[in-house]
């Protein structure tokens, strides 16, 4: 079974690569960066489960990469609303030039 | 502890659930739509970290990604274009890239997760998330806590970020919207 979990890890990480280089709006590239953690949970659960004979050190790395999941929404939701409101831009052609 | 035919069938069905809904992320003309579809993923990779064994990082997982995209899909309303979807929504750029490397990482993890040997060592029976609650209420409380902090001050972070009224005033005095369009700019 192990090889359908990295499979499908694999899967949910590549979209995610796509998303996250194919996108313009910068939420939609948010959600592609969260497909790629996604799929990094994923992957950690199953070396936890098929690999580490249940030390639960492994669940605690899933627990760490939750939070950095948090971290990169709460900062990327800021940085939205700070670009939004410096820039009115919402995606990023809008930002190619520095000034105007 | 050997799968039985139930866990086989769980996780297949699951794992196609979560690549498929994922690829709708990037397929749908409703921004709003993307962020539910995004949740059905990240339910859908709950469900087999449950299967899995892991019970508490699954419901975990499903509790926390429920609420920030409906917290996504609440900023998908106020600052996107097109939320409702409308009218049909291509925003790309560089497609071709980004599919050979979407593709390219696919094929080169699925590569190795299929031809690698992994270490055959797998969860023995018993109450894993006990022994979660002991290991983070133990000898890994201080990675527990620092997580903690960690989110403390992103917490700060996001708020000095994010206010209105920033460091060097209103955060939208001078705000100018800036044009895309090259050819526009020339002429005028």
């Amino acid at each position: 079974m192990i090889d359908i979990l990295l499979v499908v890890g694999a899967a949910i990480f590549g979209i995610g690569v796509y998303g996250a280089l194919s996108q313009q709006s910068f939420v939609m590239i948010m959600m592609g960066l969260e497909l790629m953690l996604n799929a990094a949970l994923l992957v950690a659960i199953t070396f936890w489960w098929a690999s580490t004979g249940g030390n639960p050190a492994g669940q605690l790395l899933v627990i760490v990469i939750l939070a950095v999941m948090a971290i990169e929404a709460a900062i990327g939701f800021a940085l939205v609303t700070a670009v939004y409101r410096s820039r009115k831009a919402d995606i990023t052609e809008k930002l190619k030039k520095l000034r105007n | 502890m050997n799968p039985g035919p139930l866990s086989y069938f769980l996780v297949s069905a699951f794992g196609v659930g979560a690549v498929v809904s994922g690829w709708l992320v990037f397929r749908t003309d409703s921004m709003l739509r993307a962020a539910y579809w995004l949740m059905v993923s990240f339910v859908a990779v709950g469900a087999m970290l449950i299967v899995l064994d892991a019970q508490f990082l699954g419901l975990i997982l499903i509790l926390m990604m429920s609420g920030e995209m409906t917290i996504m899909a609440i900023f998908m309303i106020l600052f996107m274009m097109n939320p409702a979807g409308l009218n049909p929504m291509t925003m790309v750029h560089q497609h071709r890239t980004s599919i050979i490397a979407g593709v390219g990482s696919f094929v080169v993890l699925a590569f190795v997760g299929v031809v690698a040997e992994f270490p055959d060592r797998p969860v023995p029976a018993g109450d894993a998330t006990v022994a979660l609650g002991e290991e983070l209420l133990g000898r890994s409380m201080l990675v527990f806590e620092s997580a903690g902090v960690a989110l403390l001050a992103v917490m700060i972070g996001a708020i000095a970020l994010a206010a209105k009224q920033g460091r060097f005033g209103d955060a939208y005095d001078g705000s100018q919207e800036p044009s895309i369009d090259v050819e526009t700019e020339d002429r005028s």
